[in-house]
């Protein structure tokens, strides 16, 4: 028999989540803007702006001919309108490519050096930049059991990364953990050899776009046969208005090695919409793992779908050796609109990928997310586990691709895609495309289609939990599966959010 | 301390008549059972109380300690200590039973401006009513009512129920789907919770639960009303004779 204890900690929601609720009131957290002195491109987009990134980057020559050579190419392909989402036309040259604040045009040596008013501003959104201390849900975690896990954070604000943790405790085990501009100069080797490798300058128009205006992001290695001793993190942080952020995010996993890396996004409110295209490639080789989490809460626009991200991101994993595995989870609750398909390639032999999504829509945010698993090697495996929440005027779609190729001989897949309906107003749809072109691989869908149930909420409230109470709990039943798959880091952050982005779709 | 005056119910879409009149007092420490015909309205009564959508009060009353419950939100009902033992108990896929009952008692304490339970308080608590009621870790740790047979369902129930330690209990049908000794064990369970200051409302259409949970009061109710009252005899009448006999008699 299981003990006690240990159903305590693990089960759905925690009476932590409602308190989250009541706290923040159905509001956007993180809405609050940072009032920081700014140094911005010319707005718009052409050779020049390309070049003045680079510049600001001080990068080398092979770097602004790449983004130059991706700029061409972008400037004479069109965006895809093939997604169920429908926003107004993007004016892309009414928009700021490169925004930091003006403390950091020197590059600060280490976090003492870095303006207080951009570490208030992490520490207000709750991630630490300070190496004692802990991500704030792991020390309330478990009523404080848990033991003390680190947490390295990059620190993205704008088109700048702030600092980066942990980084001497990291060399010593040696893991590159650094923003992608530290790495385009300290370590050019790794990333001649593998940026855009797996996404390719060409691969879709939003990752051309990223491709030559990208300003920053993460850049992790780890070496052959080291287990990363703490998780990474990336924290990104839109604060400029009309400022569009483009990260780029490499991860390399040599032969035998393992790292898990969580990601978390916010950004102020703001009436108008504000563009994001991300690229986070990743490489996997020989019997490496890698685990990628996202907790996406972009601002999701006003109750009538006003301002909100625009949030559309190229993920994708190659799983180049044998036996290496990847494993994406996402928890999408924010951006207005979201365009997403992290993606496994599983070009070894016996690999592994896995995808656990949650996308939350609600008020008049759409969605269109899944995933890609390409099998390409022999005997590989794949899962997606799917929920999507739709309320209010939402619209949720998962797309995804299951590819079997003729020598991915006795591979496997398994889908698993659930979409959950709160009201009469919002829309679930479910895109799966199938492609199987050998005869000893077995591919699974099952997609099921439900509404939040009645008997259930009364069931809940009849045992004393407001409406609101009850929706969080039913909800977070519903994505338990997800949730599960999360690193305890955002576990909780997640269920919180889950509760406080259905707020007000009942009643 | 539960007072039902002339309470006059309407099926919400339908505009048609369910309860038409009932009179019913409930006092502290006591146990009331409702028997009546299937369609006479006794599981309306329960959900009525309870604030299920989808009725319409039309007239009448009702109160809780002197409290009009009509005009609360279901969760108001709870926290002023009515519970309702379902007849068909909810499933809640994902969601842990232990994290369910919590979720439950804490609700119910803020809700009072009580400070919530401490872990080790409602882990202690659990156990010892779980056990009684032989409910294992297995089944706390396992999705509220998510495969549970029917017994373990209506344990289940009384488990909440003893949890959240309610003023006025009521039990919609909690026999229907128990064999003999899975009833046992749910009237057991209740009979633990008798109290001098608790009242019982038990619905049922059998007189065999009121063997084992043994009424003070019993009311046959038919076609929307209370019509004859007694009592423990009474049950045993309808249990020999049959509710046709009684009916024609007040008919």
């Amino acid at each position: 028999m299981a003990s006690f204890e240990s159903i305590e900690v693990k089960d759905g929601v925690d009476q932590e989540t409602v308190d989250a609720v009541r706290e923040v009131g159905g509001a956007y957290k993180y809405g609050w803007e940072t009032d920081i002195e700014m140094e911005y491109a010319p707005k718009g987009l052409n050779t020049d702006i390309v070049k003045l990134i680079s510049d600001k980057n001080e990068e080398p020559e092979w770097m602004t001919e790449w983004r130059l050579k991706a700029f061409n190419r972008w400037e004479k392909i069109k965006e895809p309108k093939w997604s169920m989402v429908q926003y107004p036309e993007i004016d892309f040259q009414d928009q700021y490519y490169y925004a930091r604040p003006k403390s950091m045009a020197e590059k600060p040596k280490s976090l003492d050096e870095v303006d207080p008013k951009l570490l208030a501003t992490y520490d207000k959104l709750g991630i630490p930049l300070k190496e004692q201390m802990l991500l704030a849900g792991v020390e309330t975690a478990d009523n404080g059991e848990q033991g003390e896990r680190k947490v390295a954070v990059d620190a993205v604000f704008d088109s700048v990364s702030v600092g980066t943790t942990f980084q001497k405790e990291l060399k010593s085990a040696g893991v590159i953990f650094c923003s992608i501009s530290e790495a385009i100069k300290e370590h050019p080797e790794l990333v001649k050899k593998y940026l855009g490798s797996v996404v390719p300058v060409t691969d879709n128009y939003y990752a051309t776009l990223n491709s030559a205006v990208f300003s920053d992001g993460s850049f992790v290695y780890v070496p052959p046969g080291v287990r990363c001793p703490m998780e990474l993190s990336t924290y990104f942080r839109i604060n400029a208005e009309n400022t569009g952020q483009f990260e780029r995010t490499l991860i390399i996993a040599d032969k035998g090695s393992y790292v898990s890396y969580l990601e978390g996004c916010t950004a102020p409110k703001r009436d108008t919409a504000q563009l994001h295209a991300a690229v986070v490639e990743i490489v996997v080789e020989e019997d490496a793992e890698v685990k990628y989490s996202t907790v996406q809460n972009w601002f999701p626009g006003d109750e009538d779908g006003n301002g909100g991200i625009y949030n559309f991101v190229t993920k994708r994993a190659d799983c180049r050796g044998d036996r290496s595995k990847v494993m994406w989870t996402q928890v999408e609750t924010g951006s207005a609109v979201t365009w997403k398909y992290p993606s496994c390639i599983l070009r070894g032999d016996d690999s592994q990928g896995e995808f656990y999504s949650i996308a939350i829509t609600n008020n008049h945010q759409q969605a269109d997310t899944g995933t890609k698993m390409v099998h390409l090697g022999k005997n590989t495996k794949s899962r997606i586990v799917s929920k999507g929440i739709s309320a209010g005027f939402a619209q949720n779609t998962y797309r995804g691709l299951v590819s079997m190729h003729p020598k991915a001989k006795d591979s496997r897949n398994y889908t698993q895609c659930d979409s959950l309906l709160i009201g009469d107003k919002c829309g679930a749809h479910t895109v799966p495309y199938i492609e199987v072109k050998n005869n000893s691989s077995r591919v699974e869908h099952e997609a099921t289609t439900s509404k939040v149930d009645d008997d259930q909420l009364f069931y809940c409230r009849q045992r004393g939990m407001d409406e609101e109470e009850a929706v969080a709990l039913v909800v977070n039943g519903f994505c338990k599966d997800v949730l599960q798959a999360l690193p305890m880091e955002f576990a909780m952050e997640a269920q919180q959010l889950v509760a406080i982005s259905l707020e007000g779709s009942v009643g | 301390m539960l007072e039902i005056k002339d309470l006059r119910v309407n099926l919400e879409d339908e505009n048609k008549e369910i309860l038409k009149g009932v009179d019913l007092s409930v006092e502290a420490g006591k146990v009331h059972a409702i028997m009546g015909p299937n369609g006479s309205g006794k599981s309306t009564l329960s959900y009525v109380l309870s604030g299920k959508d989808g009725y319409e009060v039309v007239g009448g009353s009702v109160k809780l300690d002197g409290l009009d419950i009509l005009e609360m939100e279901p969760e108001e009902r709870a926290a002023a200590g009515l519970f309702l033992a379902f007849q068909y108990p909810v499933e809640i896929p994902g969601v842990g039973n232990m994290t369910f009952l919590r979720t439950a008692v804490n609700s119910q304490r803020k809700a009072r401006g009580e400070d919530e339970i401490s872990a080790t308080d409602f882990l202690k608590q659990v156990r010892e009513r779980a056990k009684s009621l032989q409910i294992d870790a297995e089944m706390l740790k396992r999705p509220v009512n998510v495969g549970f047979s029917g017994g373990e369902k209506k344990r289940n129930e009384i488990l909440q129920m003893a949890m959240l330690e309610p003023r006025m209990c009521i039990l919609d049908e909690t026999d229907s789907g128990l064999d003999v000794d899975a009833m046992k064990l749910v009237a057991e369970g209740v009979n633990a919770l008798r109290d001098a200051g608790r009242g019982f409302l038990v619905i049922t259409h059998y007189q065999r639960l009121l063997d084992h949970i043994k009424p003070d009061v019993v009311h046959i109710m038919a076609n929307g009303k209370i019509v004859k009252t007694g009592g423990p005899e009474l049950a045993l009448e309808v249990e020999n004779n049959g509710y046709s006999e009684i009916l024609s008699e007040v008919a």
